[in-house]
């Protein structure tokens, strides 16, 4: 028995070592270790992945076109109800596995292209705040002085309006549409990313080793390009994946409102608000939109929970 | 007497502290007060003090990571104490500095190898094999391993992360090293093997060093001469053999008995200071020790600020105090 286990520390030094030894995983690949112990974070991104992929191959998955009118072409009449084969489904009636919308389309076709919608749509919108709200921030803690003042308490006027209502603001400006939607929600999301940011440089820039960078003789655009960016990068990039899962869902939002993506894009907010008068009658229509954005932005949740704990600097070490 | 490499002239740094909406200044915090120092090529000269007595701003000022409010840094016969920007960089290719805490000096998003190598890129190494190499030979230098530079910060302990910035610190071989209580953060064990290293590399590099410290018996171990300082002031300056024998000011005295021996029979004979440090915001009048010191002459010590002369025994020990080291003048 104690042998056993003299061995079995043994074995757990020797793996240690060999640890030290290959050179280290870096930061990143201690994170993601650390991440893939998580239930929830894995399943997260595990869902991610699927949309992913979904989004990717949506023409070869789904069986039609996204705006493809079957009228005409097969026996089925508009808000069919789901019809799956092997559960039972009459063989004879053509198969449509979540039914068939107002206009007679496939709505499961619908759906799966509208993950490409939306994944775009919280991408971009997620990487334009990000670049903008990064940068003003940097520059303000790092600048300080009036130019911080400024740049501060604009953000803190666009964080003083609710952000849907904001949105619709920019949008009515703007005039409805996919691109201003966009481009509406990255404006909303700016002074979150600004905040962190300027947090995050605040503290970094006191650290040692930006002063031994500015002893080396380091102007500032250096340390603040190599030094605090790169040290200031973990909370933004959990804030950045909890974004995708808000901007999914305020672009839901907007569409649903009609100032988003206009019919007939296949777009799970226009989906629900075009099928939000026949709730009763046919509940699918409302049902799989709805449950498509809710599982979107459960695992755009999750996988930034998840990459929280991960990052967590009390975990370090 | 070797030249004088940096020289302190009557060096003042004030933080201010700012308060309300309007941020206007209510206050400031006076960290250095009028500090007169030479350190001589190649010597070493402990800075001793207790926490929060402006050895670490001065430090820095020194190095110029902080500009000082008033008074002057020359270094090697040139003002440096305005220079800005470019024109400060010759200057940082010669002043280095080493940091207290192992843990907050290194970039832990850099590899090792790169923190070291930042000094050359600056500097215009820019062979990329080059610097490589240069950083190979400073890691053997400090005892790791050219293998090592790969590696991130968080793999290695306490003791190896100082000597990592040991090596940032004097891969550019410079003339002046700040050492900014380098070795408080470590395991005693660990401490003696990064001073060891640390002298050994000031011959070899021909450094020379101002080791700040609040530990008597480490300054003791690494210095040629001590500075004791006492709220932003320089309170006496000496030779180490002298101010351990023959402390003047009692401040040093008190610091000293304050040395733990490693011999339980020796009768201890402790010095405890009565109340607390002053405020540096709201410094006392005279001299700043007065009103905690044992000697202090009421009318004098309370109301003439004193000044850091030579004592009339040994010109090269001075003191800042009137009753042990009275000025000439006023005898």
């Amino acid at each position: 028995m104690t042998s056993r286990k003299t061995v079995e520390a043994f074995e757990v030094a020797a793996t240690e070592a060999n640890l030290l030894e290959s050179g280290g995983a870096g930061q990143w690949g201690l994170t993601f270790r650390r991440f893939m112990g998580r239930t929830s974070g894995v399943i997260g991104l595990s869902i991610v992945t699927l949309l992913v992929l979904m989004a990717i191959f949506a023409p070869v998955i789904a069986p039609y076109g996204p705006d493809q009118v079957l009228i005409g072409k097969e026996d089925v009449r508009p808000r069919e109800k789901p019809c799956v084969h092997i559960l039972g489904c009459d063989p004879e009636k053509p198969q449509h596995i979540m039914g068939t919308d107002g206009n007679v389309r496939d709505e499961f076709s619908r759906i799966i292209h509208g993950a490409r919608v939306s994944l775009t749509l919280g991408f971009f919108t997620v990487t334009l705040a990000l670049l903008v709200g990064s940068t003003l921030g940097a520059l303000a803690g790092y600048i300080g002085g009036w130019f911080d003042n400024v740049i501060m308490r604009v953000m803190d006027v666009i964080l003083g309006f609710p952000s849907l209502l904001l949105a619709i603001a920019i949008v009515a400006v703007l005039g409805p549409g996919l691109e201003n939607a966009l481009i509406a929600i990255a404006i909303v999301s700016i002074p979150a990313y600004a905040r962190v940011m300027r947090a995050q440089v605040l503290s970094i820039r006191e650290t040692d080793f930006v002063s031994a960078s500015r002893a080396l003789g380091a102007n500032a655009r250096q340390i603040l390009l190599r030094r605090v960016v790169p040290n200031a990068m973990t909370p933004l990039v959990v804030l950045a994946t909890l974004g995708v899962a808000t901007a999914i869902l305020e672009a839901a939002g907007l569409s649903f409102l009609g100032l988003g993506a206009q019919p007939p894009t296949a777009e799970w907010g226009t989906m629900l608000a075009s099928e939000r008068n026949n709730l009763f009658t046919s509940p699918h229509l409302v049902f799989f939109p709805g449950f498509a954005i809710m599982i979107t932005v459960l695992g755009f949740n999750l996988m930034g929970d998840g990459l929280r704990d991960a990052l967590d600097p009390s975990l370090n070490r | 007497m070797p030249e004088p490499l940096i020289v302190a002239d009557n060096l003042v740094k004030q933080f201010p502290i700012k308060a309300g909406i309007l941020q206007r200044e209510v206050a400031t915090v006076n960290a250095v007060a009028g500090v007169d120092l030479t350190i001589h090529r190649g010597e070493t000269v402990g800075l001793v003090g207790e926490s929060g007595c402006g050895k670490s701003t001065l430090g820095r000022t020194l190095v110029r990571l902080l500009t000082p409010t008033s008074g002057r840094v020359i270094f090697d016969g040139e003002d440096v104490t305005d220079l800005q920007g470019s024109k400060l960089k010759p200057f940082r290719r010669r002043a280095q500095i080493i940091f207290q805490d192992p843990y907050s000096s290194l970039d832990p998003r850099t590899q090792i190898g790169n923190s070291i190598a930042e000094g050359l890129r600056l500097h215009g190494v820019s062979n990329k094999d080059e610097r490589q190499e240069r950083v190979g030979e400073m890691l053997e230098l400090v005892g790791l391993q050219p293998r090592h530079a790969s590696r991130y910060p968080h793999e290695f302990s306490g003791g190896q992360r100082q000597r990592i910035g040991l090596a940032r610190a004097l891969i550019l071989k410079p003339d002046f090293v700040v050492a900014d209580e380098p070795v408080s953060a470590l395991d005693v064990s660990v401490q003696a093997q990064v001073l060891n290293l640390l002298k050994e590399l000031q011959q070899e590099l021909d450094l020379t060093l101002l080791f700040v410290a609040h530990n008597l018996a480490v300054v003791e171990h690494m210095s040629d001469r001590v500075a004791v300082m006492y709220l932003g002031r320089v309170v006496e300056i000496t030779d180490r053999e002298h101010l351990y024998a023959n402390p003047l000011h009692p401040y040093t005295e008190a610091l000293l008995s304050a040395i733990p021996m490693p011999d339980p029979d020796r009768p201890r004979n402790r010095q405890i200071l009565q109340g607390e440090v002053p405020s540096p915001i709201d410094p006392p009048s005279g001299c700043y020790f007065h009103p905690r010191c044992p000697i202090a002459v009421e009318g004098l010590c309370d109301v003439v600020d004193p000044e850091l002369i030579p004592s009339s025994t040994n010109p090269a020990h001075r003191a800042a105090c009137h009753v042990r080291c009275p000025s000439p003048a006023r005898l």
